[in-house]
């Protein structure tokens, strides 16, 4: 598997986790998520278009994000996501699932050293 | 329902979608333009970034979970439009499937009619069937006095009821008739649970002997007879002569014709006029049932039942010693016999449906190779793998579900037929029919099977690179491709040799059961039951055998009778009498079972003529050892070496007993051959096989009374049965209006009938298998020519290069011929293994009969190379010049 290929396997798992952190900063549109994430990461997270709207349409079916269709800064149409309170839990419980498993697999690192 | 209402909402979410992803485009062309990209470029770089827009949409919808639906009538329509495509393929494979389905469905509808439904009495599981079990007889009669014992001191039935079955002869209601009755003990009713649809059943003590003469008719007798007129309560009718007045009318309720017989008049136990009816120690063919208390198990009513019948060999000694009760659930006794049959028949339909699914999913496999490139494009334009298989698997389940509407046409069809053959033996053959059971059966074969067929070709997507294979063309990848379907072939193979083997054992036991002698010749031998006028029940034992005398000469003279007999007492295959002795020079033993027991046959001097048995020894009974000469009988085989081992039994003498604590010292004249009484399989394995020829004019007086009610007659003669029957009839009703003969059957139908469920399972056998032949033919026809047809260039290229045609013959054959040795193998070792189930319908074959299991092998291979041969001869026909320009 080449680097590219692993960080991609990587965001899969946790780009539902990061959506809902972004998307809990208040409402936000499809594009704006893209290039946020890749602020935040400072470019280390290239994220795919095909997975992106993907994982928004998933999240909005379960009831994590509620959609809404306004205008932007420019005057256009474009839809936006906010969290729901189902999705504020969603992100809480995700956070703290992987805080444990980061920090456990830091000791893990720390100790095999 | 908010995915409902999203379901309708389809276009307007389309559209969103839409305006979402170009929002995304648009915004990210803007932002390009203004770090300085030219317009273009900025949209070449914005929809690279991107990727393709129709699979993100695609991954979108796939997200939804109400994609479900959506992409079910998606996929449905796709499927129909397929369907409408291909009309030949479609044609073929739903009726395939229907024929499968549609013999699943048929058979099923047996199967639930007779073992799903459940007794249709109120709570079916509390009834049990009684018996005594005796010496000889392991569900034998039960005495009266015993029964009334047992009613009185059980603690374990709520109600318990005894029964006889009886002929009558009806007159005074037009013309006169024989009907079918029962004699039944005053809880019959209560215990069945049957209320009257008319009037009222019996109460207690109104079975009593001597009780007043009472009478329930049943519901078609009641239509037949009376217009089924509702003021029929208190009127009466005559029975025998005697006037019995109707309180009742007795609903058809098809459980009580399966379990007791097909009655038209129900008469209070009392009734029967049978003077041996007080007599513990009598066996007169009176059976009982039960129900039992809530609560109560068959263990807990056996212990008692024994607790009860050990008191009764003590207080009566020499009446019941070795007496016991035998309790059976009543769902045991009347289906113990035909579960086997159908489970039998139950898995060799199965079969037939599995092998038309592997038929259509080999049809299906090579149609997917056909299909490739159709689903490299929907992959190319973002369908899933996941999508394609749910596809390919909607469209089989739609092929299944038209196969099973077909089949359900088919089976309603062929039900019928199905009903009308069905044997005798074979109980409620009446309340078959397609209900809601068979309906959801149907629905759940033909669902699964169509997944079942579905999936091979389904998996064959989901493994292999469709957009690969679209690359490479035309390129063939060889063998590995055509494992699946070569597996299917081998497979079917193997399930048509199990139906063969089946089918095979059911005609070696047919064909050896055929050659066994019953020990008579069952040639021209007409039966029939003749009913005295009901005058002559009250007549003298004299004046009876008078009247017997003149239907002898009346019958003897009737154009065609070659020779008659009556025959009361025991009737080959269809009834059996016994009769108690001892040997000349000992004491009387005190008990009945510590006597010799012996069927008994009470006939005339013809007998032995009539029925063609054999006279070994001595000679038979003659015209003169009548009721005033002294005492003589003939005996058969089984008779002399069981009591008179290594001895002449011709001229010895012995005590017998005529169940009134009287005996009279006979002598034996004759020897004569043994008769299969039990039936021609299980002859050999019963108890009580001794046989005695009693003549009829020496039956003792009381049992000259019984007599006088009627008895059974054999005739031999040349001609058409039916006719002769008519002109016997006719010469009867000339003696007297109100002599009746009834129930004619030729001794031929009577051993026919004793083999039907065999005959039958035989024949339904024996039609599965032809069918699963004819499927396995095609399948195997089918990959062949399919294979051969891929070989094609490579066959091209082999004949360029100088090989024969008779190599591309055999190159062709050698595919067919191990997939028919590799089915034959797994085949023959399955059935080996399967046919055990069959055991008990088979008589004389072993279930790896040798014979039957070369014969089936060599049979299946020559057909299935016969199918093989068509491809294989087209391919040698092949040009090689054309082959190798082909693709």
């Amino acid at each position: 598997m080449s680097a590219n290929d692993t960080k991609a396997e990587f965001l899969k798992g946790t780009l539902d986790m990061l959506i809902l952190k972004i998307v809990a900063l208040g409402p936000i549109h499809g594009y704006a998520i893209s290039q946020r994430i890749q602020q935040i990461s400072n470019e280390f997270f290239q994220v795919q278009q095909g997975s992106l709207y993907p994982a928004l349409h998933r999240l909005e079916d379960r009831g994590w994000l509620q959609a809404e269709w306004r205008a932007t800064d420019t005057g256009r149409e474009a839809k936006f996501y906010a969290l729901t309170r189902k999705g504020r839990k969603q992100l809480e419980t995700e956070v703290r699932n992987w805080e444990q498993t980061a920090a456990a697999v830091a000791m893990i690192l720390s100790t095999a050293e | 329902m908010y995915w409902l209402s999203r379901l309708f909402r389809k276009q307007q979410t389309e559209r969103e979608l839409d305006s979402e992803l170009r929002f995304h485009l648009e915004q990210r062309i803007a932002d390009l333009v203004e770090k300085g990209a030219s317009r273009d470029e900025a949209m070449r770089q914005a929809r690279l970034e991107f990727g393709g827009v129709e699979a993100v949409k695609e991954e979108c919808r796939e997200s939804r979970r109400v994609h479900f639906l959506e992409t079910l009538l998606q996929d449905l329509r796709y499927a129909l439009r397929t369907m409408r495509r291909s009309k030949g393929f479609t044609a073929v494979a739903v009726l395939t499937l229907a024929l499968g389905i549609g013999a699943n469905t048929a058979i099923f509808s047996v199967v639930n009619g007779v073992l799903i439904n459940p007794l249709p009495f109120p709570h079916p599981d509390e009834l049990v069937a009684l018996h005594e079990s005796k010496l000889n007889f392991e569900r034998g009669s039960i005495s009266y006095p015993n029964f009334l014992d047992w009613q009185r001191e059980n603690h374990s039935f709520s109600a318990m009821a005894v029964f006889r079955n009886f002929g009558f002869n009806l007159t005074g209601a037009g013309d006169a008739e024989q009907v079918r009755g029962l004699f039944v003990s005053s809880d019959f009713f209560d215990v069945l649970g049957i209320t009257p649809a008319l009037g009222r059943t019996l109460e207690r003590g109104e079975d009593a002997i001597g009780g007043a003469p009472l009478v329930m008719i049943h519901h078609g007798l009641w239509q037949r007879k009376f217009g089924g007129s509702a003021d029929i309560l208190g009127k009466t009718m005559t029975l025998d002569g005697r006037e019995y007045t109707i309180i009742g009318v007795i609903p058809p309720v098809a459980g009580l014709d399966r379990g007791f017989g097909v009655n038209d008049v129900y008469l209070p136990f009392g009734q029967w006029n049978n003077p041996l009816l007080p007599k513990r120690t009598v066996g007169l063919g009176i059976h009982g049932v039960g129900r039992l208390k809530p609560g109560v198990n068959v263990s807990q009513a056996r212990a008692d039942m024994e607790q009860i019948t050990r008191g009764l060999a003590t207080a009566y000694p020499d009446e019941d010693k070795g007496i016991g009760a035998t309790l059976v659930p009543l769902r045991q006794q009347i289906l113990g016999p035909v579960q086997q049959f159908l489970i039998v028949l139950l898995a060799a339909v199965g079969f037939v449906l599995l092998i038309a699914c592997v038929n259509v999913a080999n049809l299906l496999l090579a149609r997917s190779s056909a299909r490739t490139s159709e689903f490299a494009i929907r992959v190319a334009l973002g369908a899933s793998q996941s999508r394609l298989v749910r596809q390919l698997l909607t469209e089989s389940v739609l092929l299944a579900a038209a196969g099973g509407a077909l089949g359900l046409g088919l089976a309603a069809w062929g039900e019928a037929a199905l009903v009308r053959t069905l044997p005798d033996t074979l109980p409620r053959a009446t309340e078959i029919r397609l209900d809601a059971h068979v309906l959801v059966f149907t629905m759940l074969i033909s669902l699964l099977s169509g997944i079942l067929f579905g999936l091979a070709p389904a998996m064959k997507i989901s493994k292999s690179n469709v957009l690969a294979r679209m690359r490479f063309g035309g390129l063939r990848t060889g063998r590995a491709r055509n494992r699946a379907q070569n597996a299917l072939v081998v497979a079917e193979i193997a399930m048509a040799v199990i139906l063969l083997a089946s089918a095979g054992l059911m005609i070696r036991t047919l064909g050896h059961l055929w050659t066994i002698d019953p020990g008579f010749d069952t040639h021209h031998v007409l039966t029939f039951g003749l009913s005295l006028p009901p005058s002559m029940s009250k007549a003298t034992p004299q004046s009876i055998r008078a009247a017997y005398r003149q239907i002898d000469t009346r019958l003897a003279s009737v154009p065609g009778v070659e020779a008659g007999s009556f025959l009361w007492g025991a009737f080959p295959l269809q009834g059996d009498d016994e009769a108690l002795f001892w040997l000349e020079g000992r004491p009387r033993p005190s008990s009945p079972n510590d006597m010799n027991w012996t069927l008994r046959y009470v006939v005339s001097p013809d007998y032995l003529k009539t029925m063609g048995i054999s006279l070994l020894r001595g000679r038979f009974i003659a015209a003169h050892d009548d009721e005033h000469s002294p005492h003589v009988v003939a005996v058969d085989e089984v008779f002399a070496t069981k009591f008179f081992p290594n001895e002449d039994p011709v001229g010895k003498r012995i005590n017998l007993d005529d169940g009134n604590d009287h005996s009279e010292l006979t002598e034996i004249v004759g020897l004569v051959r043994h008769v299969k009484q039990w039936g021609l399989d299980s002859d050999d394995t019963q108890a009580l096989r001794a046989q005695m020829y009693v003549p009829f004019m020496q039956l003792p007086d009381p049992a000259m009374i019984l007599a006088g009610q009627g008895t059974g007659v054999a005739v031999r003669g040349n001609g058409d049965p039916n006719a002769q029957f008519d002109s016997i009839r006719t010469v009867m009703r000339q003696m007297n209006a109100e002599q009746v003969v009834y129930a004619p059957r030729t001794m031929e139908q009577i051993i026919s009938d004793s083999i039907s469920t065999r005959r039958y399972s035989m024949f339904l056998l024996g039609g599965f298998a032809a069918l699963a032949l004819l499927l396995a033919s095609v399948g195997i026809y089918g990959v062949v020519s399919y294979v051969a047809g891929q070989r094609t260039q490579e066959i091209g290229i082999r004949m360029a290069l100088g090989a024969s045609r008779m190599d591309v013959l055999r190159l062709v054959i050698r595919h067919g011929a191990w997939l028919i040795l590799t089915g034959l193998v797994i085949g023959i070792a399955a059935a080996l293994a399967i046919t055990r189930l069959m055991a008990t319908l088979l008589f004389g074959v072993s279930t790896s009969d040798p014979l039957t299991f070369a014969a089936v092998g060599l049979l299946l291979a020559a057909v299935a190379l016969a199918a093989c041969s068509v491809p294989a001869r087209r391919a040698m026909r092949v040009d090689p010049m054309i082959a190798l320009r082909y693709e």
